[in-house]
């Protein structure tokens, strides 16, 4: 069992990197920012999937504090947009 | 009978976090490819934490994994409204 989650965690964190492709292409910031909000999912996916396979439940924690912190990654860019526009920039 | 649960629902998971990726890489304009990514948010990492769920002992360690699973529901729910509002084409109504 532990070797299919671990497969299964790297084939995730595969899907998610090939993913951040996005970030160059762009075109917009809010496509880079989605390739992001992608990679804080899916990150969250493989930590939990690795704490099945390897029995170590701490890396739910380190997913938990994954989660909080890339709903703050977002926030953070709508506001700087937000206030970017208010520049007029 | 639990492995094989894991096995299947996990795949599917799996399967979404790709269909994502390839949503995000190839849909035509920022809404749709929105749409690709919320896809992969909430029925990927459902479908893995509910495979996960098969294989924990105890209701403890079940239900952080649930409330992993809801955070980053809630949180993906509102911040892709929130890039909803600024990726629309007509910019951000006041």
């Amino acid at each position: 069992m532990a070797d299919f989650l671990l497969a299964a965690a790297g084939l995730v964190l595969a899907a998610v990197a090939l993913g951040l492709v996005r970030i160059l292409r762009g075109p917009s910031d809010a496509d880079c920012i989605m390739a992001a909000q992608l990679l804080g999912t899916g990150g969250i996916a493989t930590l939990l999937l690795l704490a099945g396979a390897m029995s170590t439940p701490a890396a739910v924690d380190v997913a938990l504090i994954l989660a909080l912190l890339a709903a703050f990654v977002s926030v953070a860019f709508v506001k700087g947009a937000d206030s970017a526009k208010a520049d007029g920039a | 009978m639990l492995d094989a649960l894991t096995i299947v629902t996990v795949s599917a998971g799996a399967f979404f976090f790709l269909a994502g990726t390839v949503g995000l890489l190839r849909f035509p304009d920022a809404l749709s490819r929105l749409h690709a990514l919320t896809k992969a948010d909430n029925l990927g990492l459902g479908l893995v934490v509910l495979g996960l769920l098969f294989q924990v002992e105890g209701p403890f360690a079940a239900l952080k994994l649930i409330g992993v699973w809801l955070l980053a529901l809630l949180a993906g729910a509102t911040v892709t409204q929130l890039i909803a509002l600024t990726a629309r084409p007509g910019g951000r109504p006041e």
